[in-house]
């Protein structure tokens, strides 16, 4: 669960950074701590973004009204 | 003539009664609803009439639960059902057990009632609606495992290279039980799940086909949770229920699939340009910071170098400085030469020369009064050259 939302986390967490070196008024280190920060951020971004890989499962309620996961294959999408 | 026998009212009632069934087994009026009544029991009683005349109606419970709208009073019906003699009051009426709307079908009445009822409960209204998240990492899929809409949405997916997670919660997308279904995935991926976007929707098809997602129990369960729903039913042109309680109304599953898509290359672009800024940033930041630099240095001058202009000062000054003094010298050894030659004028000696003598007594003293002699004293007389030992021998 930790993972979730990390992808917005990350980008806002960018957006923040670009803007603050915007400002102009950064001291030299901040400026680049901020900037080794950013550059880790988008590239995180990135990562999840271009790496994530499509994975499909399929949920049901069994009898006991426990929850059953099950790999789902849609034959005509792999073929 | 012969008199009829005297009946009771209940033999009255009931002989009307079955004369009135075995006539008319089963009856199809057209009438316009009055007097409608919906007491507690989930009965309908109402009455059914046109210009000239009117007739009881009720409906029972059961059937109304068939009823996909609910009649209101005005309304121009046809009803089914058989006509019966109640017997308590002696009343004849019609037990209805379809109703159908004159002009709309009732699926579309269905659908106008529901949409001005949620709509008056503020379940469409746009502050109701939850954001959609830019880049969903796991998506919960309400539809038929089977269907069109899963293989069209797997496909765009799978074509543009997306990766997300999905989680489908297979129900059946028309009939009896697609309804219920439906509502029970949506709450069960809210309850079990951690998707962070759910698509409910199914293919194109008739109004009855699609009807699962004009059911209220869908409607209520796509308003109550709490993950941003996309409802993505059937073709371009249908609007259903589930379309106007949905946070986003995509066209059609496909639609639904490629706004994912779409947003995926938005927010690629957005994260490639924020890291290009990132690195404009600093470097305007760095060159601000060697700007400054640079105009900071061209002001620090080096020691050395104002050692060397004072050095440079002070060779020149010495220089200056000597020559001055010689000068100076100069000009004061012609002085003194110019006092000297007046000196020299001045001299005694210079005196002397024009014939005075000096007188000077024994102790050396100058003589400048002849009563400090007396006779007898030896003088010393000093003239230009040579001097001469004199006696007193007379004051004058």
């Amino acid at each position: 669960m930790s993972e979730k939302g990390s992808f917005e986390n990350s980008l806002k967490r960018l957006e923040e950074i670009v803007n603050k070196m915007e400002q102009g008024d950064l001291p030299l280190e901040e400026a680049l701590a901020c900037f080794e920060e950013g550059v880790k951020a988008a590239a995180g971004c990135q990562k999840l973004l271009r790496e994530a890989e499509l994975k499909i499962e399929s949920l049901r309620l069994d009898n006991g009204g426990e929850l059953v996961k099950e790999p789902f294959t849609d034959s005509s999408v792999d073929g | 003539m012969s008199q009829p026998p005297v009946l009771s009212v209940t033999g009255l009632v009931s002989l009307l009664k079955e004369t009135v069934e075995d006539n008319f087994v089963r009856v199809i009026v057209e009438g316009e609803i009055s007097n409608l009544a919906r007491p507690a029991s989930g009965h309908l009683y109402f009455s059914l009439k046109d210009d000239r005349a009117q007739i009881r109606g009720v409906m029972f419970k059961p059937a109304t639960r068939l009823m996909k709208f609910s009649p209101e009073n005005g309304m121009r019906t046809i009803c089914k059902g058989m006509v019966t003699i109640y017997q308590q009051r002696g009343e004849l009426q019609v037990v209805v057990d379809a109703i159908e709307p004159v002009g709309t079908g009732s699926l579309q009445l269905a659908f106008e009632q529901l949409k001005e009822k949620l709509k008056s409960e503020g379940l469409f209204d746009e502050e109701r609606k939850r954001p959609i998240p830019a880049s969903p990492r796991k998506v919960g899929i309400v539809t038929s495992a089977t269907g069109a809409a899963i293989h069209d949405m797997l496909q765009v997916l799978k074509r543009r290279g997306v990766g997300v997670e999905v989680c489908l919660w297979p129900t059946k997308v028309q009939g009896e039980q697609a309804a219920g279904e439906i509502a029970a995935a949506i709450s069960g991926l809210n309850r079990h799940s951690d998707v962070d976007l759910l698509i409910v929707g199914r293919g194109g098809g008739s109004i009855e086909d699609l009807w699962a997602f004009n059911e209220e129990v869908v409607a209520r369960a796509i308003a109550d949770s709490a993950i941003p729903v996309v409802s993505a039913v059937g073709h371009e042109i249908d609007f259903t229920i589930a379309d106007f309680v949905a946070d986003l109304r995509a066209a059609t599953p496909t639609a639904a699939a490629e706004m994912i898509c779409r947003n995926r290359v938005e927010l690629e672009t957005h994260v490639d340009r924020l890291s290009m800024q990132l690195g404009e940033r600093l470097e305007a930041r760095l060159g601000l910071m060697r700007e400054r630099f640079d105009g900071l240095r061209r002001r620090l001058v080096s020691p050395r170098h104002q050692i060397e202009m004072r050095g440079q000062l002070l060779a020149e000054f010495s220089t200056r400085l000597q020559g001055s003094m010689a000068h100076f010298l100069e000009r004061r050894s012609t002085a003194v030469g110019s006092l000297a030659l007046r000196l020299d004028t001045l001299s005694p000696l210079k005196t002397l020369e024009r014939g005075y003598a000096i007188a000077m007594r024994g102790d050396g003293k100058v003589v400048y009064d002849s009563a400090d002699l007396d006779l007898g004293d030896t003088l010393q007389l000093r003239f230009s050259r040579g001097g001469a030992m004199v006696k007193i021998e007379e004051k004058m």
